[in-house]
């Protein structure tokens, strides 16, 4: 029914365009000079019916169920139920009176459900009246206007570019949506374990935190030594280091290569085909390392008589490593050939061989871009989640041995989150802490690094 | 003197062959880590594509079947083929104790007695007739005939019976082994059986997640792109708005799963698990990249074109909608593909908003629960049975396939349509 009333809205909107157009034809065919095109006059009128019928619908759509929800539930009010009791309420009455309910059924209930499609079938039946009414009031008024000396490109432009304002909100409300979302369950976490724990605390293991009975009370002690959340910051720190071992040597050198020596057919094949390596998704890496290259390593370390775990940090972190390769080396190419050729010359010209050339000139002035490309690969390996989901543990070690097995920030979340949650709970509202820590960290990297590539771009610009 | 020059220069010139060396091993590196990966993939995936089947002869007794003479369509529907299905398996052997029997009913996939069910309904008229019928092999029997599983290992840590094998050896030798291309690996749901799982499931819902995403990012981007790029002031605010859009492009991808959890889920109440909520979750992920494509192409259109536009009348609005807009279509397009190729690849925020619940059946809607491709990867690869190894390969293989597909097709877009202005 929804979806008829709204396609009736865009075909009326259609067609108002060809009534106005029409209408502007024939004022225009009494020669008499518009002043828009008779396009314009399409638009003004289709705005016109489309517009408020929209607004109508859409704040209908907002607050029909909540209205709907008070009416049935003022029938409970005085009778001392609790809010859960009487969301339980509501929820049977709905599905009652979809006929999907298996329970028992009382004549309260009855009574609700029935009340409960009556004002359903009453609400759509004053939405459907108002929203015609409102566009045929629109429609005339719109229509009325339709005049030669009455302005229509104006109005249309100036509606426009107010849509095209509110689109590039979209930014900021998403931002700020993901502010909002990590922010409320981050305040509630803390007001139950103390930030103090969480940042210094050594143990981390939200599994005894299991979810809590609602009606008994929040028992903050029960939480001690549970979410000390060191383990998973040197995990990541650990699995991200090992990430850029692999892919700062191999990416920067790679980079290196393609900006000075390379030919350009070399060039030509090989930038494309490490760049395919960022556009393998992750879980596909993830997937790797663990059938692939856990067992090799479990396989050499045995051969070598060590101690190595299915799920190493090795395995997650090396792997996250090749992923992160071709950000490091197309970053650093794109510097490296924005060095202006002044600088090789006059190196060339006292003599310097073209590595001396790199490693003594070129190397020291593309280096703060270096450094800012190799910022926004930490930042990716914070935030990698799937490689070590599925190729490290998930149980928060603390330990530095590159053989057993860590855990990260965002594996943490995913091993949280993943199922049911309960809202309320300490243990969901850990991984949104833990989330807004994420943020915050690759947030400030991201500024950080964006900030030294700027500089270095307006210096050689 | 000049016997140290020249030992200098010598080592200079060798310090010069190093340094292309570690750059042509870093590159080689590189490349190699990705042929061996493609090549890993490729090597455990493609016997996914192939089927096991075991040609067994069904006599479709009627009295087995409870069913009266001349059933009507309704009665077959209706019919128990239970016990003739197991009858059928325990024919192989008529000898076979319990404890084999149990082995014998085991060979073949769970469902077994749908596929004779089927085979009836199609034909009627077998009733008292004997035909052989085409019955799934159980995985752990298709392992065995892709040679994917050791034989050698004793009986105990082995899934399959030394029994089993006896019996399978001998249907091979009959010839009612067959092995067939795996249509059913594309056309079937989610399963707990691997020799039933397909990714018809995963692969709608991708769809769905991908056209939800495309829906909300694309127009709001473009928007968000010409309005940034050809009417905004200069001023703080939208400073602001640039420093957000190039930050949320960074932002992992996590976070904005828990976006989707804490907002859409607990705010917004809308369903879980499923493509509706993903989809508008990739959509503000996927929303950076199109707006920064899109502000990048329409700044490649020449400043004379607006000016041409503007000195023959055409309003601001008229410049932009009529000429600027059009021409910096290819280059948003190729964007747009490349951010949704990223938005079909991408798991975790998936993960959080629930699509990884089980789901076996082939949702119709963005309404329904589903699992995405990614996801469906994660699920079987966290699953322990080996059937399920070939198939994680194998749904890697066609996830990138598609996301070559797009890639490819964004380059078409870009080298094929854009106008080189100098």
């Amino acid at each position: 029914m929804n979806l008829v009333i709204f396609i009736f809205i865009v075909l009326l909107g259609f067609t108002s365009y060809y009534f106005g157009r029409k209408k502007a034809y024939s004022i225009q065919a009494t020669n008499t000079r518009l002043t828009a095109l008779p396009q314009f006059y399409g638009y003004y009128l289709a705005i016109w019916c489309a517009i408020p019928a929209f607004i109508i619908y859409s704040l209908w759509a907002i607050f029909e169920p909540s209205i709907v929800k008070l009416i049935i539930l003022s029938d409970y009010s005085n009778q001392g139920y609790l809010d859960d009791e009487l969301n339980l309420i509501y929820e049977k009455t709905k599905s009652l009176s979809r006929g999907q309910f298996s329970g028992e059924i009382t004549t309260y209930l009855e009574t609700s459900a029935e009340k409960y499609l009556n004002l359903r079938s009453i609400a759509q039946n004053s939405k459907v009246v108002l929203i015609l009414a409102i566009i045929i009031a629109s429609i005339v008024y719109g229509y009325k206007r339709i005049s030669s000396n009455n302005r229509t490109r104006e109005p249309v432009e100036k509606f426009l570019n107010a849509v095209l304002f509110t689109a590039s909100l979209a930014a900021i409300l998403t931002t700020i949506g993901i502010v909002f979302s990590l922010i409320f369950q981050t305040i509630d976490f803390f007001k139950v374990i103390p930030l103090f724990d969480f940042i210094f605390g050594t143990h981390w293991y939200p599994a005894k935190a299991f979810v809590r009975d609602a009606s008994e009370p929040l028992d903050p002690s029960m939480y001690s030594d549970t979410f000390g959340a060191v383990p998973i910051f040197a995990g990541t720190f650990f699995i991200a280091l090992i990430a850029m071992c692999v892919a700062i040597p191999i990416g920067l050198m790679s980079g290196i290569y393609l900006a000075e020596y390379a030919s350009t057919k070399v060039r030509q094949y090989a930038k494309p085909l490490i760049e395919i390596l960022a556009g393998i998704p992750t879980v596909v890496y993830g997937f790797f390392a663990a059938l692939t290259v856990g067992p090799f390593l479990k396989d050499i370390g045995t051969a070598m008589g060590l101690e190595v775990s299915a799920e190493s940090a090795l395995a997650a972190g090396g792997v996250m490593g090749i992923m992160i390769i071709p950000f490091i080396s197309s970053l650093s190419d794109d510097v490296i050939t924005s060095v202006p050729q002044s600088l090789r010359d006059g190196s060339y010209a006292m003599g310097a061989t073209k590595s001396e050339t790199i490693k003594k000139v070129i190397f020291p002035a593309a280096l703060p871009g270096i450094v800012g490309s190799i910022l926004l690969g930490v930042s990716r390996a914070v935030g990698e989640t799937m490689i070590v989901v599925m190729a490290s543990g998930l149980a928060a070690n603390l330990t530095f041995n590159p053989l057993e097995s860590t855990s990260t920030i965002t594996a943490q979340i995913v091993v949280i989150l993943i199922g049911d949650q309960a809202f309320g709970d300490p243990k969901t509202q850990a991984a949104f802490a833990l989330g807004m820590t994420l943020f915050l960290v690759t947030l400030s990297l991201n500024i950080f690094a964006l900030r030294v590539v700027k500089k270095y771009r307006e210096k050689y610009e | 003197m000049n016997k140290n020059k020249e030992k200098l220069l010598n080592s200079r010139y060798r310090a010069e062959k190093r340094f292309q060396f570690y750059g042509k091993s870093a590159i080689f590196l590189a490349l190699l880590f990705l042929t061996i990966f493609i090549f890993k993939i490729f090597s455990t995936g493609y016997t996914a594509f192939q089927k096991t089947w075991l040609i067994v002869p069904v006599t479709f007794d009627a009295e087995t079947m409870y069913l009266d003479e001349n059933p009507s369509k309704e009665d077959l529907e209706d019919a128990d083929y239970f016990d003739l299905a197991l009858q059928t398996m325990f024919n192989l052997d008529k000898s076979a104790t319990e404890k084999q029997q149990n082995d014998l009913k085991r060979m073949v996939s769970y469902f077994f007695e749908r596929e004779i069910k089927r085979e009836l309904l199609n034909d009627p008229s077998l009733i008292g007739k004997t035909k052989d019928v085409y019955l799934t092999a159980s995985d752990d029997l298709d392992q065995v005939f892709k040679g994917n599983y050791p034989r050698d290992l004793p009986e105990d840590q082995r899934r399959v019976t030394d029994y089993q094998l006896k019996i399978f050896d001998q249907l091979v030798e009959q010839g009612r082994v067959e092995s067939k291309f795996n249509l059913s690996f594309f056309t079937y749901p989610d399963s707990r059986e691997a020799e039933l799982a397909g990714i018809a499931s995963s692969f709608m819902g991708s769809i769905f997640s991908i056209l939800v995403c495309l829906v909300i990012a694309f127009p709001v981007a473009v928007l968000a792109a010409i309005y940034l790029e050809e009417f905004a002031p200069k001023n703080r605010f939208t400073d602001f708005i640039e420093v957000n859009i190039n930050n949320l492009a960074a932002v992992p991808s996590i976070v904005f799963g828990l976006l989707g959890l804490g907002i859409l889920l607990a705010v917004f109440q809308l369903p879980r698990s499923t493509p509706l909520v993903g989809g508008i979750t990739l959509s503000l992920m996927t929303l950076p990249t199109i707006i920064i494509a899109c502000r990048a192409s329409l700044k490649a259109v020449p400043p004379s074109i607006r000016e041409a536009a503007l000195a023959m009348g055409a309003s601001k609005m008229q410049t932009t909608m009529h000429h600027t807009v059009p021409l910096s279509m290819p280059g948003t397009l190729s964007g747009t593909i490349i951010g949704l190729a990223q938005a079909l690849g991408e798991t975790a925020p998936l993960i959080l908003i629930g699509m990884v619940a089980f789901v076996n059946t082939i949702p119709g809607s963005p309404l329904d629960p589903a699992a995405s491709l990614p996801v469906q990867i994660y699920i079987w690869a966290e699953s322990a049975e080996r059937g399920f190894v070939e198939k994680v390969s194998a749904c890697i293989m066609v996830l990138l396939g598609f996301l070559i597909i797009m890639n490819l097709f964004a380059q078409i877009i870009r080298h094929k349509f854009e106008k080189k202005w100098s």
